[in-house]
C-alpha cells in the first residue's frame, strides 16, 4: 500500500518538477494524435462531403461500412498494418515499422470513420436549400460546397476532438506499429513500458497525464455542445 | 421594354412528375410580374429554373436575349438572385448574410460596409449588422434574405412566397420594401404568390399558373376584370369560392357557395361570381359573439399550420376557410384540431373579383 502511496507521490514530484522523459512522451503523444487527427481530417472530410451532399448508388453501405469500423477492434487493425508495413509486407521498403511516423498514419486510419461518420451527419443536418441559396448568391459550385461544409462546421470540429481523443488513448495500433520501445513511447505505451520496467512512479505520472487531457477534452466537448444548444 | 429572362417551351419532370409543361413566359425589364397560382402548380420549379439552379428537362432559357447554356450559367446566375420562401439563413451574423454575394463578387471591404449598411437601412433593420441572424424574429429574418439578394442589384430578382410565413405587419412592410425596390433601383421582380389579393396590389403583370401550365397572362385589370375559365379553377386557392350571387333589399350580395354557407359582400352582384376573403382579416372567436360583422360562420379546425410568428387554421365551416391568427393568440385560447369555433369577418372585407 506504502508503495503505491510513494510511487503517486514521486509521480506529482515528477510532473511537477518538469521530468524530461514525461515531458518528451507526452509531448510526443500529443503530436502523433494531432497529426493523425488532421490526415483523418484531410482525407475524412471529402468523403463526408461525397456521402452527405451527393446521392449515388451504394451510398448506404458507404456509410455503413464507415459506421462499422468506428468499433473495429484496435489490435487488430495494429496487425494488419504490422503486415503491411513489416519488411516483407507491400510498404516494408518504407521502413516505417517501429516509428512515431507509422503510429500516425496507424491513428489516422484507425479514426478516418469516427470523422467520415460524425462529419456526414453534421453536413446531412445542413439544410439542403442551403446549397442552392449559395447559387443564387453568386456561388459556384465549389463556393456553394463551401458555404454548407461552413454551416457543418460546429459538428466538424467535434468530430475533430472525438478522434483526438480516441487516438490519444488508444493503445493496440500504437503497440502493434510502433512498438513498446522509448524512442516510439507514446503516453498509452509508455504506460505498459515503464510498468514492465518496475517505474511504477513514472507509469503513475503517465496515466495521470492521460487522464487529465481526456477529461479536460470530454469536458471541453460538452462545454462546447451545451453552448450550440 | 426589352426582354430580361424569357422561358421557352420549357417542361421540367422530376422523377418521372411533370412539374412544368410546356411554359413561355415573358420578363420585361423593370416590370413586377407576378405568378399566381395554387400550392404545388409549379411556381417555384420556374423560380428554381429562372434562378438557375435548377435546369430544365426540355427547352431553352434566355437571359438578355442570350440563350443559357453549362458554360455561360455561373455568369448568369450572378445577375439572378432569388429569395425562398422558407426563410434560409447563414448560421453567422447579419453582416456576413449580407455580405456573402458580394464577398463572392469581391467587393473591397469598404464597398461591402457601404453596401450592407444601406440595403439594411432600406429593409429597416438599421445597426443589425452584428447581430446572430439566427437569433432574429421571423419577420426579420426574411427581412434579411431580403437584404441579402437585394444589395447585389441584379438584373431579376425573384420572391417565392415572400410574405407567407408572415403576420400582417410584417408582411405589409415586405410588400412596401418590394414595391420600393422596383420603384427605386428599377429592379425587374418576379413574385410567385398564391395570395389572390396581393397579386391584385403588387404586381404590373400576372401570369396564371395551375398544374405546370401558365393559362393567362394580363394586367391585373385583364385577369381580374373579367371571370376567366382558369380563374374558376382556381378555386384550389385559399378562401376563394365561386358561388351564385344575389342583391339584398339591404343592397348587399348574398352569395352561395354551396354546402349551405352563404357569405355576404357589400360590392353589388348577381350571378356567377369568384369570391376572395383575405385569411388576416377573419377573427376567430371560441365563443359565439356579438359584432357588427355581417359573416359568422361556425366550423370545425380541421388543419394546423405552424408558422414561424402566425398560425394558419383551416375551419371547416361546410366549406374549408384559411384564418391566420398570431402564435400567441393561438397559444392563449388553447386550440387544437377539431375545436368548434366561430368565425367573423365583415361584409366590406370580402372581395368580388
Amino acid at each position: 500500500m506504502n508503495e503505491i502511496l510513494e510511487g503517486i507521490i514521486k509521480a506529482f514530484q515528477l510532473i511537477f518538477s518538469g521530468d524530461l522523459k514525461i515531458f518528451e512522451i507526452t509531448l510526443r503523444s500529443l503530436f502523433v494524435s494531432g497529426a493523425a487527427t488532421l490526415i483523418a481530417i484531410l482525407w475524412g472530410i471529402p468523403i463526408a462531403m461525397l456521402l452527405g451532399l451527393k446521392n449515388f448508388r451504394g451510398k448506404l453501405l458507404v456509410k455503413g461500412i464507415f459506421n462499422t469500423l468506428i468499433g473495429i477492434p484496435t489490435v487488430a487493425l495494429g496487425l494488419i498494418l504490422y503486415l503491411i508495413f513489416t519488411k516483407a509486407g507491400p510498404l516494408g521498403f518504407l521502413s516505417l515499422l517501429y516509428t512515431p511516423t507509422a503510429i500516425i498514419i496507424g491513428e489516422a486510419i484507425l479514426v478516418t470513420p469516427i470523422i467520415v461518420s460524425l462529419a456526414t451527419t453534421a453536413l446531412e443536418a445542413v439544410d439542403p436549400e442551403i446549397m442552392n441559396l449559395a447559387k443564387t448568391l453568386g456561388a459556384s459550385e465549389s463556393q456553394a460546397s463551401m458555404a454548407v461544409l461552413k454551416e457543418a462546421l460546429n459538428g466538424i470540429i467535434l468530430a475533430g476532438i472525438a478522434s483526438f481523443n480516441r487516438a490519444i488513448g488508444e493503445f493496440g495500433v500504437a503497440a502493434m506499429v510502433g512498438g513498446i520501445t522509448s524512442s516510439t513511447a507514446l503516453l498509452t505505451t509508455g504506460i505498459k513500458l515503464e510498468t514492465d520496467w518496475g517505474n511504477i512512479d513514472i507509469s503513475i505520472a503517465l496515466t495521470i497525464i492521460l487522464l487529465t487531457l481526456v477529461l479536460i477534452i470530454t469536458l471541453a466537448v460538452n462545454i462546447f455542445q451545451r453552448r450550440k444548444k | 421594354m426589352s426582354t430580361v429572362a424569357e422561358l421557352r417551351k420549357v417542361t421540367k419532370i422530376f422523377n418521372g412528375i411533370t412539374a412544368l409543361k410546356n411554359v413561355n413566359l415573358k420578363i420585361l425589364e423593370g416590370e413586377i410580374l407576378a405568378l399566381l397560382g395554387p400550392n404545388g402548380s409549379g411556381k417555384t420549379t420556374l423560380l428554381k429554373i429562372m434562378a438557375f439552379i435548377e435546369k430544365p428537362s426540355k427547352g431553352e432559357v434566355y437571359f438578355c436575349d442570350k440563350k443559357v447554356t453549362d458554360k455561360n450559367i455561373e455568369q448568369v446566375r450572378m445577375e439572378s438572385t432569388m429569395v425562398f420562401q422558407k426563410t434560409l439563413l447563414f448560421n453567422t451574423t447579419v453582416y456576413n448574410n449580407v455580405a456573402y454575394g458580394l464577398r463572392i463578387r469581391k467587393f473591397p471591404k469598404n464597398k461591402i460596409d457601404e453596401e450592407v449598411s444601406k440595403v439594411l437601412r432600406l429593409v429597416r433593420l438599421e445597426g443589425f449588422e452584428k447581430k446572430n441572424s439566427k437569433k432574429l424574429s421571423g419577420g426579420e429574418q426574411q427581412r434579411v434574405a431580403l437584404a441579402r439578394a437585394l444589395v447585389l442589384n441584379t438584373k431579376l430578382f425573384l420572391l417565392d412566397e415572400p410574405t407567407a410565413n408572415l403576420d400582417p405587419k410584417n408582411a405589409s412592410i415586405m410588400e412596401e420594401i418590394i414595391a420600393t425596390a422596383n420603384r427605386e433601383l428599377k429592379t425587374t421582380i418576379l413574385i410567385a404568390t398564391h395570395n389572390m389579393f396581393q397579386a391584385k396590389n403588387l404586381p404590373h403583370r400576372i401570369a396564371l399558373i395551375t398544374d405546370g401550365k401558365i393559362s393567362e397572362v394580363g394586367t391585373p385589370t385583364e385577369i381580374f376584370g373579367k371571370l376567366s375559365k382558369t380563374l374558376v379553377s382556381f378555386a384550389a386557392l385559399e378562401n376563394t369560392f365561386i358561388g351564385n350571387a344575389i342583391v339584398t333589399e339591404d343592397g348587399t350580395t348574398l352569395v352561395d357557395i354551396g354546402n349551405g354557407v352563404q357569405i355576404e359582400a357589400t360590392i353589388q352582384s348577381q350571378g356567377k361570381v369568384s369570391i376572395f376573403v383575405s385569411p388576416e382579416d377573419i377573427i376567430l372567436s371560441k365563443r359565439r359573439f356579438e359584432s357588427s360583422a355581417r359573416n359568422v360562420l361556425k366550423g370545425k379546425i380541421v388543419e394546423i399550420l405552424d408558422l414561424v410568428s402566425v398560425v394558419r387554421l383551416k375551419v371547416d365551416v361546410g366549406k374549408p376557410l384559411v384564418v391566420q391568427i398570431t402564435k400567441r393568440s393561438f397559444n392563449e385560447m388553447k386550440l387544437n384540431l377539431n375545436t368548434e369555433v366561430f368565425l367573423a369577418f365583415k361584409a366590406s372585407s370580402v372581395q368580388i373579383i
